[in-house]
């Protein structure tokens, strides 16, 4: 597999401050990249770069073989970007903003209207097709954005966050709606803070923060890194608690957690839902009243706190280093 | 590299583009039309009286001219605003993103942007004739003061495009050019006669470009009673010249500064 995005060594600083320290990614054609990191961490600086809106201070950039910086209007013509704001022009219908693109794409007149239509109703905007774009919800003017970022069947997708700010019926919609275009084969570069988001298109990762590359790989060899499943339970009193952890220890593969607060037990395991009945049965065996039980796979959550230190969320709000230590040590207890 | 054609047919586009929004927004077609008849029905009736003019002239003939500079230059304010407000909304981006011509957004908004004034211009012109203003010249010589005025208009549109592009708030670009452009047109002979400035100011209202717009635009619209001396400046003797050398030097350094602006912004 060839592939359709090389970034090595990328360096981007902005007066003092170093928003890119050396970063280097490849996307496979025809796959998805998830490039993941809090705000602030140099995710939009990779974008804007790789669709040729700013230069690099060193490294090199690559898209579909050609150089962002030297061949910057070849590379136009094979890309589309969907940016943070949902670029659309608000007074032109979703239509007229659709042609536009299209036209400045130099798609024939023809050309560009028939896509236009096609994309509507692809993203069920053609009810919409003749009204304002002012008038659309948030979820429609992304669905429009992303429609005109397609419109001339580029080669690679840069999608920026594209659903912060939506509410999650939008965001699911609009992970159907790329999940089709990755079935399409197009490829992707895919912005998010959610991990979720991240975990449910893209195929592989990339994890950076504070412009630097923490982690890469498969959402499942991320996963490895912070240690397999977990048996979590909760139970009626303090005292269950104590029999239950006796109970389920030789089970154990590692040390169990039990929090007194929450009454909650935690359990390092093997063996999936083997295990799972096992522990069952030995419960069974005890008086003890189990109020829920279940196996948990880490998630990408547990990921960004084991390599950072902190949670993705705390990590744009918090700006204390000591006060994100604390929110961790609390999280992960 | 674009070829003219493409540059052409990409800046066509983009006024285009521009042009549906005039439609769509009522507050800039009031703007365009509106607030010119409102200054030349006040002016007219307000000033009319109160300023002294040489005999042979009618204050509606004077005035119209300046009032028609004025509100041109302010109208070419709208650019700055108008792209401010496109790179606010992350519209700059994605157009530079596109395959398309460099220069063709700033060429489609200023184009618009002139089309604008010259919806503005016509609505005045025609309030003018019911208020008493009268055109006194050949058609060729109207049809010339009307282009310097819209050719001037259309020089200060890339000047603002590039306050714009640099200022990036649409209500700061506003206030900002409020600023420049209130007193520039204020202190010029577009209301009020020079003879009445006190010096200093009048040696500035002599040599600046809107009063030379004026000065021309009276004189090929035949508003200058015959046998009223001109003052005695180069500036004032030579109005349409100076004034298209002010505008091709306006041209000659702002297209290329606001085009580099354009290729090096970002919305943040």
């Amino acid at each position: 597999m060839t592939d359709a995005v090389v970034v090595e060594g990328l360096v981007k600083r902005f007066g003092e401050n170093t928003a890119l320290g050396g970063v280097d990614l490849t996307v496979s054609e025809g796959t998805v990249l998830g490039l993941l990191g809090p705000n602030g961490a140099g995710k939009t600086t990779v974008v804007r770069i790789l669709s040729t809106l700013l230069q690099p201070d060193a490294g090199r950039a690559e898209v579909v073989g050609l150089d962002v910086g030297t061949q910057a209007d070849q590379v136009r013509a094979m890309i589309g970007l969907t940016g943070q704001y949902a670029a659309v022009d608000e007074y032109l219908t979703g239509h007229e903003n659709l042609e536009m693109v299209g036209r400045l794409y130099r798609l024939g007149k023809r050309e560009a209207k028939a896509r236009a239509g096609q994309l509507l109703e692809r993203f069920d905007l053609a009810d919409a097709a003749h009204r304002p774009a002012k008038t659309y919800s948030g979820g429609m003017r992304r669905r429009l954005d992303i429609a005109a970022s397609l419109i001339a069947r580029p080669r690679v997708l840069f999608l920026d966050e594209p659903t912060t700010g939506l509410d999650p019926r939008s965001r699911l919609g609009m992970w159907e709606f790329i999940a089709d275009l990755v079935s399409d084969g197009t490829t992707i570069l895919l912005t998010t803070q959610y991990l979720e988001e991240a975990d449910r298109l893209a195929d592989r990762m990339v994890v950076i923060d504070r412009g630097k590359v923490i982690a890469r790989g498969t959402a499942d060899e991320l996963k490895a890194q912070v240690g397999g499943e977990r048996l979590e339970l909760t139970v009626g009193t303090v005292e269950q608690l104590v029999v239950v952890t006796d109970a389920l220890r030789p089970l154990a593969h590692g040390e169990l957690h039990a929090d007194r607060q929450t009454r909650r037990l935690s359990v390092p395991v093997t063996g999936g839902t083997d295990t799972l009945a096992e522990a069952l049965r030995r419960l069974a065996g005890t008086s003890a009243q189990v109020l829920d039980i279940g196996l948990r796979r880490p998630d990408l959550d547990d990921v960004f706190l084991t390599l950072t230190g902190r949670s993705a969320e705390d990590a744009d709000t918090t700006t204390d280093a000591e006060d994100s230590a604390t929110v961790s040590a609390g999280a992960q207890s | 590299m674009t070829t003219l054609a493409e540059t052409v047919s990409d800046s066509v586009v983009i006024t285009k583009r521009n042009l549906i929004k005039v439609k769509r927004v009522p507050d800039l077609i009031v703007f365009a039309t509106l607030s010119p008849i409102m200054f030349v029905v006040l002016f007219r009736y307000i000033f009319g009286g109160a300023i002294n003019l040489p005999p042979g002239i009618s204050y509606a003939e004077f005035l119209l001219p300046g009032i028609f500079a004025q509100t041109v230059v302010f109208g070419s304010t709208v650019t700055g605003a108008s792209i401010a407000e496109d790179l606010q909304k992350g519209l700059i981006d994605r157009f530079r993103s596109l395959p398309m011509s460099r220069s063709a957004v700033l060429i489609g908004r200023t184009v618009a942007d002139l089309g604008l004034n010259v919806i503005s211009i016509t609505v005045m012109a025609l309030t003018g004739l019911a208020v008493g203003w009268r055109i006194n010249s050949s058609i060729g010589e109207a049809i010339g003061g009307f282009l310097v005025l819209l050719v001037f208009a259309f020089a200060i549109s890339w000047l603002m495009a590039l306050v714009g592009l640099l200022v990036r708030t649409p209500e700061v670009v506003n206030n900002a050019s409020f600023i420049v452009i209130f007193p520039l047109t204020f202190a010029s002979n577009a209301f009020v006669p020079l003879e009445s400035f006190p010096a200093p100011l009048r040696a500035f209202a002599e040599w600046n470009p809107v009063s030379t717009v004026v000065q021309a635009a009276r004189e090929l619209f035949g508003n200058v009673p015959a046998g009223v001396p001109v003052p005695d400046v180069w500036s004032l003797q030579n109005p349409a010249l100076y004034t298209v050398l002010w505008t091709v030097a306006i041209l000659v350094v702002f297209v290329p500064l606001a085009v580099r602006a354009y290729l090096r912004t970002a919305s943040r």
